[in-house]
């Protein structure tokens, strides 16, 4: 499986839960802290996204920055592995 | 635990455009204004039209809209924003105009002036974001608003016979021959927010072609003016909206796009 990361500007973000439901792998969710803006701000809580960027799609904020594992390597590491 | 950086070489696939400033919004959490103006300012960058496009930012919650996108942006007077385009468009014929208008003030003080602008086919896109309430003034009954829909003006819900039937906008654009291209969408899903960034590209494309008039129309959530959470007001939207105001295409030129 493709593996993904999301980087998530916390002081922009307002807590709407839109990318918690948007996500397919449920890897975001809602911090403990607050953010200057006094919102719960979204963060990574699993390892499992895809970098799909179905959250940056519907994040009304523009707060979601996606990085995806670039497809060779995905392949480099497979072949690898089971050699090891 | 700590979002990763991209330094594990992983490469970088969404990234907010640089047509958005960096100003953060002031609109309310999950309301979906904020999809709309990136939706349009990423077709603005991929076109590469930066420093041709002009916008027309109306009176209503995205009265700041010239904050937040990072093109020209004229501020018009409530309900006037088809008309001051018009003008921008014959004045500066090859610059790309839209105008960006939620229901009170395109459905409701400036029915007039864009029914008249489809009607004489100006070449411009029209955006016009529904939410079925005042959103910027509290939650009043807008002539969008549903039969039956509570707001701060109507408490038992909307009366159709003493306050009339929610008005079909896009409905009434479509019949005029002026009317291209016009098309209702939704920004509640990743899907939607896909096909809806699909008809402003096409939009600004017939506009590059002097087509005539583009109207896109986006149901949208008001979380604060319905009273619900973000993701209620969705399922509501899906629930109560799209049967009354349906999702697609109300009129597509015979051409077909490459």
């Amino acid at each position: 499986m493709i593996r993904g990361t999301v980087l998530i500007a916390q002081e922009v973000c307002k807590g709407c839960e839109l990318c918690i439901a948007a996500c397919p792998q449920e890897c975001l969710g809602l911090s403990e802290q607050l953010n200057i803006k006094g919102y719960r701000y979204v963060r990574l809580i699993r390892e499992t996204c895809t970098g799909c960027i179905n959250c940056a799609l519907v994040c009304p904020d523009a707060a979601i920055t996606v990085f995806r594992e670039p497809k060779g390597a995905a392949k480099k590491t497979l072949v690898v592995q089971p050699a090891t | 635990m700590q979002d990763l950086k991209p330094t594990n070489g992983f490469e970088e696939v969404f990234r907010k455009v640089q047509t958005l400033t960096d100003t953060p919004m002031h609109y309310c959490p999950g309301c979906g204004h904020g999809v709309v103006h990136r939706l349009l300012m990423e077709v603005v960058d991929e076109m590469k039209i930066q420093d041709k496009t002009v916008g027309v930012a109306p009176v209503g919650c995205s009265v700041f809209a010239y904050h937040y996108m990072n093109i020209d942006m004229q501020e018009a007077a409530h309900g006037r924003a088809t008309a001051v385009a018009t003008g921008i468009k014959r004045v500066l014929p090859d610059r790309y105009v839209f105008t960006y208008q939620g229901d009170g003030d395109l459905a409701a003080i400036g029915t007039n002036e864009t029914i008249h602008t489809v009607n004489r086919g100006e070449n411009i896109l029209i955006v016009f974001i529904n939410n079925g309430v005042y959103g910027m003034t509290g939650g009043q009954m807008a002539p969008t608003t549903l039969a039956g829909m509570k707001t701060t003006t109507s408490p038992f819900g909307r009366d159709i016979a003493t306050m009339g039937h929610p008005l079909k906008i896009t409905e009434l654009v479509a019949q005029l021959p002026g009317a291209y291209y016009v098309t209702r969408h939704a920004v509640h899903t990743p899907t939607a927010v896909r096909k809806l960034k699909k008809a402003f590209r096409i939009a600004f494309e017939f506009q590059e072609m002097k087509k005539g008039t583009c109207f896109v129309e986006v149901v949208s959530n008001c979380p604060s003016g319905w009273k619900m959470t973000p993701q209620e007001s969705n399922k509501w939207m899906e629930q109560n909206m799209f049967p009354y105001y349906p999702l697609g295409d109300l009129k597509v030129p015979k051409v077909r796009m490459n």
